[in-house]
């Protein structure tokens, strides 16, 4: 992993200050929504090979949840947004 | 190729020039009635025990680097069957019997030596878990023993017993458990998979599976097209990818952990120790390195090497529990990719394609249970039914509410 992340509230800051919490690219379903929605939502993963988006948690720094997009072969941070913008990206 | 005291004086005579390798080095056929993907342990045993227990012997094993290069030979050596859940407890101690008769079965030295594992606890509370524990294996016919703090110092003198955080008050003691020479066990089942007319086929990729009608009809490789009457899948941390060749959806994420090795020692550590403080855990090998190893690194990889932070959190937890280990100087380390399962417990089952067999999601618990998951995926295979020790290892089990947490961590692959 990369050794210093910037982070987009407190800079760069080293990596041991970060608690990864798991895959970013699903979507929570509705409450509604049918047992196999959630059976995916809960236990399936695409455990992609290459670029992913994780959750970081900003633990020891501004407590905020990132949304971070790095390789998971080399390793290579690629970019760093709060989760809130990534949500209103994506227009969640 | 066989051994024996002999051939080691005659071989020896003639310039050690004259051994022959182990399995043979087949060109693939164009086709097979069962191919396996994979040529880790899993895959061997599971060729072995179709060949020799169920009798389907026009059998293939596909392996994309050199054979034994990927978890088989990265793991810690640790074979034991101390779990406590019902549906794990009756496979892994089906397992440790296969284990204890793998040398006569194989003719081959796998160097399994019943050292014993003893797992410390720190607490009274621990305490209760382990007594639980031990009454649980008691119940499935495995014994246990709870060793307390004054015997626990006279079989093991040199541990931190007063550690203020992490007092040792006593173990829990499997004593038919220990260790056995992982490459030895991956280069006899080959040896004995080759003997029954296993083709073992090295440095071919799969990278594609090719189906029609709903059924596989075989591989793409990068040797070429290999029909295949079935197709079983037992590619470890590569699962994800290769079940993604058939659309299959898994609950599972490739996890990274580490491994390490110190310079040699003389005979110091009688027995496998398991750190209850946190997740670490040391044996000496016979030739006298200590080999260790902790949690995993925490984050979804693919690369087989982790990072420094972890690294220094295994070193610390050891000289934690055993503070000479601060003298010893680190030889290796490296990192093994494992398919972390969502419940921590390995998937044994059929697939939505009737002709496709999967076996992954052995998390970091992979080597103890290279017999029995070889035996229960070649019965699966042969016979399209369930081995009755892996009942509870079914991939809808997530669906129908019947995990196997046997850590009660719930579906977060980095925390089992």
């Amino acid at each position: 992993m990369a050794s210093l992340i910037t982070c987009p509230h407190c800079g760069v800051r080293p990596k041991e200050e970060f608690a990864i919490r798991g895959d970013a690219s699903l979507i929570r379903p509705a409450p509604t929504a049918s047992d196999e929605a959630w059976h995916d939502y809960v236990y399936v993963r695409a455990n992609p090979r290459g670029r992913t988006l994780e959750h970081w948690h900003h633990v020891a720094g501004c407590r905020r949840f990132l949304v971070v997009e790095r390789d998971t072969v080399t390793h290579e941070v690629y970019s760093a947004v709060d989760g809130v913008v990534a949500a209103r990206e994506a227009q969640r | 190729m066989r051994y024996s005291a002999f051939s080691i004086v005659r071989n020896a005579l003639s310039g050690n020039l004259n051994w022959k390798p182990q399995w043979r080095q087949p060109q693939p056929k164009s086709h097979y009635d069962v191919i396996i993907v994979g040529g880790g342990g899993h895959g061997l045993s599971t060729a072995y025990y179709l060949a020799k227990e169920f009798g389907v012997k026009n059998v293939a094993v596909l392996e994309k680097g050199y054979l034994g290069s990927g978890n088989v030979g990265r793991n810690t050596t640790i074979v034991r069957s101390n779990y406590m859940l019902p549906g794990n407890e009756s496979f892994y101690e089906f397992s440790m019997k296969l284990w204890e008769g793998l040398e006569q079965d194989l003719n081959y030295n796998v160097m399994l030596s019943q050292r014993g594992v003893i797992m410390l606890y720190h607490s009274d509370a621990q305490r209760d878990a382990y007594v639980r524990r031990g009454n649980t294996m008691w119940m499935e016919g495995v014994s246990a023993e709870l060793i307390e703090r004054e015997q626990l110092k006279k079989m093991i003198p040199f541990l931190n017993y007063d550690h203020a955080r992490y007092p040792i008050l006593g173990g829990l003691l499997q004593r038919r458990a220990g260790t056995a020479r992982h490459d030895a066990v991956a280069w006899g089942y080959a040896r004995g998979a080759d003997q029954h007319g296993v083709d073992i086929i090295e440095h071919c990729e799969v990278t594609g599976i090719r189906r029609e009608n709903g059924v596989v009809t075989g591989v793409e490789t990068s040797k070429g097209f290999i029909g295949c009457g079935k197709l079983a899948l037992a590619a470890a941390g590569n699962s994800s990818r290769v079940g993604e060749m058939a659309d299959l959806k898994l609950p599972l994420e490739s996890h990274v952990l580490q491994a390490f090795v110190t310079e040699g020692l003389k005979p110091c550590i009688d027995h496998v120790i398991v750190y209850g403080g946190g997740h670490f855990y040391i044996s000496q090998s016979d030739k006298g390195g200590l080999v260790f190893g902790a949690e995993i690194d925490g984050y979804s990889s693919y690369a087989q090497r982790g990072n420094l932070a972890t690294a220094e959190h295994v070193m610390e937890e050891g000289v934690s529990m055993i503070p000479g280990l601060s003298r010893v100087r680190v030889l290796r380390a490296w990192g093994g990719v494992m398919d972390m399962s969502m419940d921590g417990s390995p998937i044994i089952d059929r697939t939505s394609i009737d002709n496709l067999y999967l076996n992954c999601g052995w998390c970091y618990g992979g080597f103890k249970a290279t017999p029995a998951s070889g035996y229960c995926f070649a019965h699966l295979i042969a016979r399209n039914d369930t081995h009755p020790v892996a009942r509870a290892l079914r991939l809808d089990r997530f669906a129908r509410g019947y995990a196997v947490d046997e850590a009660g961590a719930g579906p977060q692959p980095n925390l089992h």
